[in-house]
């Protein structure tokens, strides 16, 4: 089921299926690892519900829910 | 050349051809994602032998040592900012490609460059290797911290790694400064051996596609294997980047490529990531092993709490209060230290020397000048050393992810949040600080309100007001009015400082929201050695920049409030005479002259001469007031001083001249008033230098003075109005 990187609970994995929004974000994702394929892990939501901590090619990135927003895994 | 041919030379001690191009000394860069420890390995080569400095035109930091190899030959090391890829989409990003690439002004084109690669997350750390590795500059892979890989149950065999790259590459510890000596022996190889080339296939249609834009890029000057990796880039960037505007009809070749590429049914911004990691993956399996551990890393079991909803938050405040308490209870002696040696040495001078002018200006201009740029050390000192153990152990980026929320309402970055905090101690260090924010526009609007934040410079001016004219009333049972009145002042500061970045971001610093897009680094233990490296270079570059600005201005004041001379009247006392001597200066008739601009707000001339003298630093005004009033050398706790306050009266009404209500007003022009020229010289020091950081320098005294101006004419005279005189 296809749903954006936003709706991940903690704990929940997914596949990137698409990757939308700023271009210069996206390049941004992309040369850190995060491109189609890629398996997320959301570890946490920051204390103020904002920004996100996710799990990539083992290592831990942060970014707002306004980009996971434009992420979609599956 | 055949490559025994060419590595022969090497491999004979005989001087290789770089050291032979670079006039003697062989040029290295290293380049490495953030959090890899090249710092703590470029440390561990250079030793204490280091330079810093900014690019020109930009605030990057260009940090540049040197060591001897083995044959005793002087090799230059340049540290480049830290990058995940060479994307150049930020200023960082941008100095690193520019100097690879040949094209940044003032630095020599470096001979070989090593890549400094974290051993535990080989995977993004391959990606800007090997970009780097296609530009074809002799490279050397430095495999670092495999000690803690280990730990993690990762293995990375070099020799694969090598085969794999072509490009040779050695296993490093830089803490413990193992695997440095096999890797100068490999830079000094490095220039000898053949180029790396890229090692995977771009689809046909893409390769095709890019073909006359490595073309374009050739007629542009680029190396044929420089210009394929720089096609490849500009496939995926929006803007070309300056280290190419020489380049000409690059735009529009670049713009066909995209297009042709998307006609063949790919996309052009993620072609690169996506060959690239596909590449990068099939190496990572051939040469590493990974045995999961089965257990929580540390990092993971430490932000289990420092990263908690409840548990968090608490932290952090904990931390930020132990920080504060640090810098003003360690810093307290420190400061009084340098105050007692001033004295003293001023007074081992003015008994030396006869009296006059040469004793005067020595005594009371440079060495109280220079007295008062380093009783700024002590807070700069301790707080770059925690800002340097937040940062080394990783805690700054989780600060920045629990504080992002929050700074995000008023438009900045998470990482403004700890240089705005260290504004209650000292704008200074919380300026230089504010190198941490990535972009442009949030680093100045968080520097424009930073001298907001009520620094410790305006104690003594709280203190002496509210101590002379803030009754000590009990309210609510348990606080004091005076407690109130200055928790109010910092109040005041703190609230209008982040309404201001919210106005400048909105208005003059208007940009795009800039994403929080960035990596929460594996706890670490930070060294000693680098720690010490880059407090010593903060405080040299303040002593060196603000020292030199802050003596002249110091001597400037001196002779305003020396000259012209007046003899004292027969009989008087020493204190009266000084008193006299102020009065009749160019400084007192200053004082004078903003009499009627600031009669508005109650003041008189005094005060006029208080603000004016302060103009060099805020506490200024009380050992000024104390010259006015003829109470020699007053303190903020000084009671004679605070009583001759009480008693002054108006000499046309004879009524008092201050009442509370001048006192908070005068207040709150404290906490606006950007009186502080320490802070000046670094805001334009950190705002670009020369005439862009005069112009923002001067653009920010001018709204903060605005700012005091008004907000203590509203206070006096709404005061006025309702009644309390």
């Amino acid at each position: 089921m296809a749903r954006p990187l936003s709706a991940l609970e903690p704990g929940e994995r997914g596949k990137v299926t698409a990757i939308g929004g700023d271009d210069d974000v996206v390049r941004r994702l992309m040369d850190l690892g995060l491109i189609r394929g890629t398996t997320l892990e959301m570890v946490r939501r920051a204390p103020l519900g904002d920004p996100l901590e996710v799990r990539l090619r083992g290592f831990m990135l942060t970014l707002r829910r306004s980009e996971a927003e434009h992420i979609t895994v599956e | 050349m055949d490559v025994a041919e060419a590595g022969a030379p090497a491999a004979t001690h005989a001087p290789s051809p770089a050291h032979v191009r670079g006039g003697g000394v062989l040029h290295v860069a290293l380049v490495g994602n953030p959090n890899t420890g090249k710092s703590t390995l470029f440390n561990a080569l250079t030793g204490m032998r280091q330079r810093v400095g900014n690019y020109s035109g930009v605030t990057v930091e260009r940090v540049e040592g040197r060591y001897r190899d083995a044959e005793g030959r002087p090799v230059a090391v340049l540290d480049l900012p830290g990058t995940y890829s060479l994307s150049a989409s930020s200023p960082d990003e941008e100095i690193a490609l520019g100097v690879l690439v040949g094209r940044a002004e003032g630095v020599d084109t470096p001979d070989v460059v090593v890549v400094v690669v974290d051993a535990q997350n080989l995977e993004r750390n391959l990606f800007l290797a090997s970009q780097v590795l296609e530009l074809g500059i002799p490279a050397v892979i430095a495999l670092n911290q495999v000690d803690a890989a280990l730990a993690a149950g990762i293995r990375v065999d070099p020799v694969e790694l090598t085969l794999e790259l072509g490009a040779p590459v050695v296993a490093t510890v830089a803490t413990k400064g193992e695997g440095l000596d096999l890797l100068k022996q490999a830079v000094n190889r490095a220039a000898a051996l053949p180029p790396a080339s890229r090692q995977f296939e771009l689809p046909a249609e893409a390769a095709a596609a890019l073909a006359p834009v490595e073309a374009c890029l050739v007629r542009g000057g680029f190396k044929p294997q420089a210009a394929g990796m720089e096609a490849l880039r500009l496939l995926a960037v929006t803007t070309i980047g300056a280290h190419l505007s020489h380049v000409q009809g690059l735009a529009e070749v670049v713009e066909r490529a995209r297009a042709e590429v998307e006609a063949a049914g790919l996309t052009p911004r993620s072609l690169e990531a996506e060959a690239r990691y596909g590449w990068i993956a099939d190496v990572v399996e051939r040469t590493s092993t990974r045995t999961h551990t089965g257990k929580k890393s540390l990092t993971e079991r430490v932000d289990a709490v420092a990263l908690h909803r409840v548990w968090g938050p608490l932290v952090f405040v904990m931390l930020m209060t132990l920080v504060f308490q640090s810098i003003f209870t360690w810093a307290e002696p420190m400061i009084g230290w340098v105050e007692t040696l001033f004295s003293a040495l001023g007074g081992a001078v003015g008994g030396v020397l006869p009296e006059g002018d040469l004793r005067s200006l020595l005594v009371d201009g440079v060495i109280a000048g220079v007295g008062s740029v380093l009783v700024f050390l002590p807070q700069i000192t301790i707080l770059f050393l925690f800002i340097g153990i937040l940062e080394d152990t990783g805690y700054m980026a989780r600060a920045a992810f629990i504080m992002d929320r929050f700074m995000r309402s008023v438009g900045l970055h998470g990482r403004s949040f700890i240089p705005l905090l260290s504004g209650y101690a000292c704008a200074v260090p919380g300026v230089m600080s504010t190198r941490t924010i990535e972009n442009p526009k949030d680093r100045l609007a968080t520097i424009m309100v930073l001298p907001l934040m009520s620094c410790s410079a305006r104690i003594p001016v709280y203190t002496l007001l509210i101590g002379a004219f803030i009754p000590s009333i009990t309210v609510a049972g348990i606080l004091n009015l005076r407690g109130i009145t200055l928790l109010a002042m910092y109040l005041l500061g703190t609230l209008t400082a982040l309404g201001m970045a919210a106005v400048f971001k909105k208005t003059l610093l208007k940009g795009r929201a800039r994403p929080l897009i960035m990596e929460l680094p594996p706890y670490r233990l930070p060294s000693v050695r680098s720690l010490a490296l880059s407090v010593s270079h903060r405080a040299s570059m303040f002593l060196r920049k603000a020292g030199t600005v802050i003596l002249s201005l110091s001597i400037v004041l001196w002779a305003l409030a020396t000259y012209p001379k007046t003899k004292p009247a027969p009989g008087a006392t020493p204190e009266t005479a000084q008193e006299q001597q102020l009065a009749n200066s160019v400084l007192g008739r200053m004082g004078h002259a903003i009499e009627p601009a600031v009669r508005p707000l109650g003041y008189d001339w005094k005060i006029g001469v208080g603000i004016v003298a302060s103009l060099a630093a805020r506490e200024v005004f009380v050992s000024t007031m104390g010259t006015i009033y003829g109470v020699g050398s007053a303190d903020e706790t000084s009671g004679d001083l605070r009583a001759k306050l009480q008693r002054e009266r108006d000499p046309r009404t004879g009524a008092l001249a201050y009442t509370p209500l001048v006192a908070v007003g005068l207040m709150v022009f404290y906490v606006y008033a950007m009186m502080c020229m320490s802070t000046v010289a670094v805001v334009v020091r950190e705002t670009g230098g020369g005439r862009t950081g005069v112009k923002w320098a001067a653009f920010q005294f001018a709204y903060m003075l605005a700012l005091a101006y008004g907000a203590a004419f509203i206070v006096y005279r709404g005061g006025l109005l309702l009644g309390f005189g």
